[in-house]
């Protein structure tokens, strides 16, 4: 399991370049951000480098901010990829709330994001022989 | 004029018949009411009067008497003699019941015979009632005076707007009485129904139970082509009735045969001279179910000097100008900003930090409630966000008993004031503007 940043976002007029000026002025580097919105409002779901000090930076910027903690996985770059690792996750009962996918700083394969209602998750895709990333591999961890 | 006998006495025989009915009515209420009674006794106020200018001595009312009173302590009558109850529209925390003996139904009846007379209504009219039928005062009330008038009475209460207007058509309607707001929506309804209500018979609405201006009674009588009358009333002192614009359309007359009106400065409770605006105080008269003495009613508006054109010689309050609480009314139901807290406070996930915010959208007030989320709440998950704003907007529904748009916003987003809070935000003025 990997940290994401989930930030609550009202929706008005420049409200999201609030939020990557608050990021860029904490000197954190994203390298995914999805925004799922609703008549409401949004969230904005981010992974960078420092996801605590993002929190942090944020929160301090008058943000509703979380921490969520979700899958990473390489993807294999051939058809039926994201079906084997769905049907992974589906064989043990596990249901997936949202992915997207994003691409690694060197490119060699895309990085996909799961939010999967079960910590074992993980595990499940390591043995259905998926290459499960772990948080190093993709920030650093500034959690202790 | 419905009752020339009264509506139009001279003002010699309207004090003795008010000093006359004010006697009894306080020696009624003192006898029958331990509310009234401890409240006299308590300041040593003699129950009697010589003039009506010894009612400034009096304690005055106001709405937590009523509602500590919940339901029947200021019933002055024993319940077999009550034939109606009523309550009123959403209040802080509590609602409070009013009962009406035959007679009291029977005189406001009159009253609001007289209401839709002053709007030009004979027998000949077919009346439309759109105010809500049930507990709230607005259908039954103008109901009953119309069927008085001999009207046809058209018992349609609100909503299902296209339904108003093809009843308006169809049935051949020339009164009708709404709140001026859904007046202009059952306009704007036809409009986009390709009807001109201007083609219509209808030729007068009689309008109230929420302020409004004088632009909005302008565009409601293009809108409809009809003369728009400014009704007034509240439970507490009867329901509509209680005073009503004429075809002079400047100042509402108020039935002075049935109730007291003062006009009394908000801060030093003194009655002010006709003419000076302050907060509407009415003690009722020939009220049996339940006599008030001298209730506040938190309206601001003034006594227009001076005689009426119409003949009419009761004198006339001016449009209802504001509130000396934070009462706003919404789609003709009262609503404090202090219910919203108290439903706020019951529900984890939310701050009880709000701002309630009034716009126009076309015509219709709007009104939305913005309400911090908790900073610990999961902010990943949009279902629990969607599921909680549900609830929030449900809870103030069902408290408030009207619905509201409820806005998530960011934790601590809302401004904290140093001192009294600025809990509304209205934009009305400016969406009219634009």
């Amino acid at each position: 399991m990997i940290e994401q940043v989930s930030v609550f976002l009202e929706n008005k007029p420049g409200h999201l370049a609030q939020l990557a000026r608050t990021l860029a002025d904490a000197g954190i580097n994203m390298r995914a951000l999805m925004v799922a919105d609703t008549e409401q409002f949004g969230v904005v779901r981010i992974i960078c480098d420092r996801p605590h000090a993002a929190k942090g930076a944020l929160e301090d910027a008058g943000f509703g901010v979380s921490i969520t903690r979700v899958v990473a996985v390489e993807m294999p770059d051939r058809p039926g990829g994201l079906a084997d690792v769905l049907e992974a996750l589906g064989a043990e009962g596990m249901n997936v709330e949202y992915a997207y996918a994003f691409v690694e700083p060197d490119a060699r394969a895309a990085v996909d994001i799961f939010k999967v209602d079960d910590e074992r998750a993980g595990a499940v895709l390591e043995r259905a022989g998926l290459k499960v990333l772990a948080a190093d591999a993709l920030y650093e961890q500034d959690s202790i | 004029m419905y009752q020339p006998e009264f509506e139009a006495m001279s003002s010699d025989a309207l004090e003795s018949l008010q000093v006359q009915r004010l006697q009894d009515m306080l020696a009624r209420t003192y006898e029958n009411v331990p509310l009234y009674r401890d409240k006299l006794d308590a300041a040593g106020i003699s129950p009697t009067i010589e003039a009506l200018s010894d009612l400034s001595r009096f304690p005055f009312t106001v709405k937590d008497d009523m509602r500590s009173a919940f339901p029947y302590g200021m019933f002055a009558v024993p319940l077999r003699e009550i034939v109606r109850v009523h309550s009123s529209s959403g209040t802080t925390g509590q609602i409070t019941v009013v009962g009406y003996t035959k007679r009291d139904i029977e005189n406001w009846a009159d009253m609001m015979a007289r209401t839709i007379a002053c709007a030009g209504g004979t027998a000949d009219d077919i009346v439309q009632v759109t105010y809500g039928y049930g507990l709230f005062t607005g259908g039954l009330g103008v109901h009953y005076g119309s069927e008085r008038l001999g009207c046809v009475t058209i018992p349609i209460s609100g909503g299902n707007t296209k339904r108003q207007v093809q009843v308006l058509k169809d049935f051949g309607t020339t009164i009708l009485a709404c709140t001026p707001s859904y007046a202009i929506l059952i306009a704007e309804t036809a409009q986009e129904m390709g009807l001109d209500i201007r083609d219509f018979s209808l030729k007068a609405g009689i309008f109230g139970a929420e302020p409004w201006s004088d632009n909005m009674r302008r565009q409601v009588e293009e809108l409809m082509g009809i003369k728009a009358i400014d009704i007034y009333g509240l439970s507490e002192v009867l329901g509509p009735g209680v005073a009503s614009e004429c075809s002079e359309q400047h100042g509402l007359h108020v039935n002075e045969d049935h109730f007291l009106i003062e006009i009394v400065d908000p801060d030093t409770l003194q009655p002010v001279p006709d003419g000076e605006y302050g907060e509407v105080v009415f003690t009722t008269l020939t009220k049996e179910g339940i006599p008030v003495i001298r209730y506040r009613t938190r309206d601001i508006s003034r006594i227009i000097p001076g005689a009426c054109s119409c003949g009419r010689t009761f004198r006339r309050m001016e449009r209802v100008t504001g509130r000396t609480d934070d009462m706003l009314i919404v789609r003709g139901v009262n609503v404090f900003p202090s219910q919203i807290e108290q439903v706020l406070t019951g529900i984890p996930g939310v701050a009880p930090h709000y701002q309630v915010v009034l716009s126009k959208r076309g015509s219709m007030d709007h009104v939305e409630v913005h309400v911090e989320v908790a900073p610990d709440t999961d902010f990943d998950e949009i279902r629990e966000l969607e599921s909680l704003r549900r609830q929030v907007a449900d809870e103030i529904a069902s408290a408030l008993a009207v619905s509201i748009d409820v806005k998530l916003v960011e934790p601590k987003s809302i401004e904290r004031s140093q001192g009294k809070a600025k809990r509304v935000l209205d934009l009305r003025a400016e969406n009219e503007g634009a």
